[in-house]
């Protein structure tokens, strides 16, 4: 059987044994004319948990181990010539052929009589460990509906029981959070690790040349991983964004939240909203064929050389980009400020730009402060732009008219193409990563730190 | 003598009236600086938009031949289609159909393109020229002349009108998307072609036409002409799919979990914070889990719409439960109260009374995490959806691209002068997607949209 179709008849006995709990629930209650601890639903739902719960566990449980048991115990049965002198990888390998000749899709060249025959004991063992599981899974689903379809009684907590259950599941599923963080940081502090056992963390650090060179088999040719060029080329298209972004993005959220008639923020604010929805990869895009072109022509008009694809290019770009994360940042931030502050300043005379200036912004600092820590975090991370139209040049230089490299390409350039995760020309770009998970975290730590200090200010 | 007293009054009034006027200007200085900031973003998202509307709309229309086909019997020699016959069984006729499709293969159906060309063009073509004649239609239409022919056999030895897609390179040079007066040896087709091509244009054999091939068909190499974006959109569907149904379930009640029911701890305000500060994580760090854990570890098919759905799903998860979060917390606590008081457990509470409340503020949240997903390039690019597939994928397990990555694919191909429209048009199928989305969780929270 399938695991599909195996799921898609324990789905059915669920269904089947809420029915049950149901009737039962209610045939109960009529024969001892009594009123039952929870509602008849309830029965149900916990006859189908009972009858479905611990099938599903086994299952899982069962996927999870099985596989590695049959293992075992084909690698035990494989002829020991054959073993003999084989490292781990090439055992991998040999298993991965008997598996593909015992599913019946075959290797390339056919298999050799040992490998055959062990594909036939896995094929085997495969059909009993299947036969076995649909076994005990019915087992547990009858035994499961029957004892609890016999405890239905008018003082079975059954609601009581329902809740628990709900309630695992949700605090379940609030932990996939905490679990992807914590893959995150394991996987690249593993992969990053195993990268610092090529590179030494100084090298890697503090060297100002970025050459990794292609992948060799030897490892004498390792090239030179510094990180400066990148962050470098990371720090100057961001700035450029924020330069572009915050005036703007600042004035804008100014004027919605002060100025504008209502109507204007009702068409504006949508708007804005969806510009922040545009997809990277179209900002790219544009500063490719648009922006990249009419810069470099400006330049010519002015006598400055611009590349078409440069710091100037994806940082303006990208600061186009963030516009509507800060405006709406700020003006959230903005409308926070009390009226009462306002009103006090507008009662001593001062102009409207002046209450603005003087006594919102200042008392809206911290949390401005915060919005502009986000959106540094969001321009260092971003990818698409920059990789489009920031010309990938890892050198140090000070030039925003000419190409720079970011941390982000740099981990596209080399993770795509064929994965190995075992040439530092690809682990490195773990390493970068690292890099670039910690410099985001550290932004996003601070504002939000100083953004709910801010909130507590005024609450 | 002192100045009288009016005489200083005037001076202090003058003075006040002065700074005065210079406050005021500063004023509508200061407010007229926020509407030029206003008015500098929305002029820079209309350059956005118009510029490629401008050159994505034009590649909806490609040069297309209206041209008389003769299937002519002399070039296709094939046995009728085999029929089943009675008492043979299934094995047998599929082997013999088998046979008779791979034949059918073997045909040199150019050679029926070429004739009517010639035919169009009404002279006769020397073999030295067959090449500059073929560079005329793209190479995917003699394999849709191929499929016609088996899906009908009846066609054999008549002429049917059909539209033919011309090349790409006919395409550009046509719309004038390549400079005429450009030396022969930088042109993309031999001077020969481009006569041609102007010749049949004014014939009318060659039309402007609307092409579904940019819906329909799937990535090409070899015939750019007819390169689509079905495959992308396939495999955007699947991830789509596994987002939709992994992100929202997990993403809700772990919301429900967090705001409703969590004890008020340390472990709680670490979740928290989290959260916060998994939705500022860069995608493309998401990428790097991807690959190092899914690929990497669980041994996950590379370039598969699941691995790219699972990555998604994890990235979109905290921007639903931060939206969901923010839904269930303005519904007024008088309902909770109202409930409880009249004997409802707190699940119930939730379940009944809170959640159904909450649903527009959620489903606007999901939504809005959804398109983002959709729209997302970076993390798809580690995990080996950019590689090239040429055809649609059927199952979440195969090989597939996504409509972003197809855009990033499609804005590196060599071939400029097409492929810039093209990619253009593909944004303009993914933004109409995304905007569509974006203006349904609009419209949804408008509809909704309850002040307490």
């Amino acid at each position: 059987m399938s695991n599909l179709a195996l799921i898609a008849t324990l789905l059915v006995m669920m269904a089947l044994a809420y029915h049950l709990g149901l009737t039962r629930s209610r045939a109960v209650a009529a024969e001892h004319d009594v009123r039952m601890h929870s509602r008849p639903g309830y029965y149900g739902v916990l006859v189908a948990l009972w009858c479905g719960l611990p099938a599903l566990a086994i299952f899982l449980l069962w996927s999870f181990l099985a596989p590695q048991l049959i293992d075992m115990l084909v690698t035990q049965q494989l002829p020991a010539d054959l073993v003999a002198g084989l490292s781990d990888r090439e055992l991998q390998t040999v298993l991965r052929r008997v598996t593909a000749l015992a599913d019946g899709r075959g290797v390339a060249g056919g298999g050799s009589p040992e490998e055959l025959d062990a594909a036939a004991h896995m094929a085997r063992l495969q059909t009993i460990e299947n036969f076995s599981l649909v076994a005990l899974m019915a087992v547990l689903v009858v035994v499961g509906l029957i004892v609890a379809r016999r405890r239905i009684s008018p003082n079975w907590r059954a609601r009581n029981q329902v809740e628990r259950v709900i309630m695992v599941a949700l605090a379940a599923s609030s932990a996939v959070a905490i679990f992807t963080t914590i893959g995150i940081v394991l996987s690249m502090l593993g992969e990053a690790l195993k990268f610092f056992s090529f590179i030494s963390p100084v090298e890697f650090f503090f060297g100002t040349t970025w050459n990794p060179r292609f992948s060799t088999s030897g490892s004498s040719n390792q090239g030179e991983f510094g990180l400066l060029p990148l962050l470098w080329g990371t720090m100057m298209v961001s700035i450029i964004a924020l330069l572009v972004a915050i005036p703007v993005g600042l004035m804008t959220a100014i004027y919605m939240a002060e100025y504008a008639p209502p109507w204007l923020r009702n068409v504006a604010k949508p708007v804005i909203e969806i510009l922040a929805g545009i997809p990277t990869i179209v900002y790219g895009f544009f500063a490719l064929i648009v922006v990249g072109p009419f810069l470099s022509s400006l330049g010519d008009l002015i006598g400055i050389n611009i590349r078409t694809t440069s710091a100037l290019t994806a940082g303006l770009v990208m600061g186009i980009m963030i516009i509507p994360f800060v405006s709406s940042l700020s003006d959230d931030i903005i409308t926070q400020v009390p009226k009462s502050l306002r009103d006090g300043a507008l009662g001593l005379g001062a102009t409207k730009s002046e209450t603005i200036r003087q006594v919102v912004l200042p008392a809206a600092l911290p949390g401005i402060v915060g919005a502009f820590l986000l959106a540094a975090s969001r321009a260092i991370g971003e990818t698409m732009i920059v990789v489009l139209a920031a010309g990938n040049n890892p050198v140090l230089h000070a030039n925003p008219f000419e190409a720079v490299s970011t941390i982000t390409v740099t981990i596209v350039n080399q993770l795509t193409g064929d994965m190995d995760f075992a040439s530092p020309q690809s682990l490195v770009a773990f390493a970068l990563g690292l890099t670039l998970f910690v410099i985001t975290l550290g932004l996003n730590v601070i504002a939000l730190v100083v953004v709910r200090k801010y909130r507590q200010q005024y609450e | 003598m002192s100045i009288s007293i009016e005489q200083r009054r005037q001076h202090r009034l003058m003075t006040i009236e002065k700074s005065l006027a210079k406050r005021h200007r500063k004023e509508n200085a200061f407010r007229r600086m926020g509407l030029l900031a206003v008015v500098t973003g929305m002029t820079l998202v209309a350059i956005l938009f118009v510029s490629i509307l401008m050159r994505g709309v034009p590649a909806f229309w490609q040069a297309t031949f209206y041209t008389d086909v003769y299937f002519d019997p002399e070039v296709i020699q094939l046995e009728p289609k085999p029929e089943r016959e009675r008492g043979e069984s299934q094995f047998d006729f599929n082997e013999r159909y088998s046979q008779w499709l791979t034949r059918a293969g073997l045909v040199n159906w150019q050679t029926l393109i070429d004739n009517a060309l010639e035919e169009a063009l009404g002279e006769e073509v020397e073999p030295r020229q067959l090449r500059d004649l073929r560079a005329l239609v793209t190479s995917g239409e003699r394999y849709a002349l191929r499929d016609r022919f088996i899906e009908d056999p009846s066609l054999l030895g008549q002429t049917v009108e059909l539209k033919m897609l011309a090349s790409a390179n006919v395409d550009v040079w046509l719309k004038g998307n390549i400079s005429r007066d450009l030396p022969d040896a930088r042109q993309q087709l031999s001077a020969q072609t481009r006569g041609w091509a102007d010749q049949l244009e004014e014939q009318g054999v060659i039309r402007n036409a609307f092409s579904t091939s940019l819906f329909l068909n799937t990535d090409s190499r070899s015939s750019l002409a007819s390169a689509g974006l079905a495959g992308a959109f396939m495999g955007s569907l699947f991830m789509m799919i596994v987002v939709i149904a992994l992100s929202v379930p997990l993403g809700v009640s772990s919301a429900i979990y967090l705001e409703e029911f969590a004890p008020k701890n340390r472990l709680t305000d670490l979740i928290e914070i989290n959260i916060n500060n998994l939705a500022a994580v860069p995608s493309i760090v998401f990428g790097l889990l991807g690959a190092s854990i899914f690929i990497g570890y669980l041994r996950l098919p590379l370039s598969a719409p699941l691995v790219g759905g699972l990555v998604l799903t994890l990235m979109t998860l905290p921007t639903i439960i931060i939206a969901t979060r923010a839904s269930l917390r303005s519904i007024p606590p008088s309902i909770r109260q109202a409930a409880l008081g009249i004997g409802a457990s707190r699940v119930q509470t939730v379940f009944h009374h809170v959640l159904p409340l909450a649903l527009p503020g959620i489903l606007t949240g999901s939504i809005l995490g959804v398109a983002q997903a959709l729209g997302e390039t970076a993390p798809l690019l580690l995990i080996g959806m950019n590689a090239f597939v040429a055809n649609v994928p059927g199952t979440p397990l195969e090989q597939s691209t996504a409509l972003p990555v197809q855009i990033y694919l499609w804005q590196g191909n060599e071939l400029r002068n097409f492929f810039e429209a093209r990619t253009s048009a593909a944004i303009i199928v993914l933004l109409g997607l995304m905007l569509s989305l974006n203006a349904l969780a609009i419209w949804l929270r408008k509809k909704f949209e309850t002040r307490w």
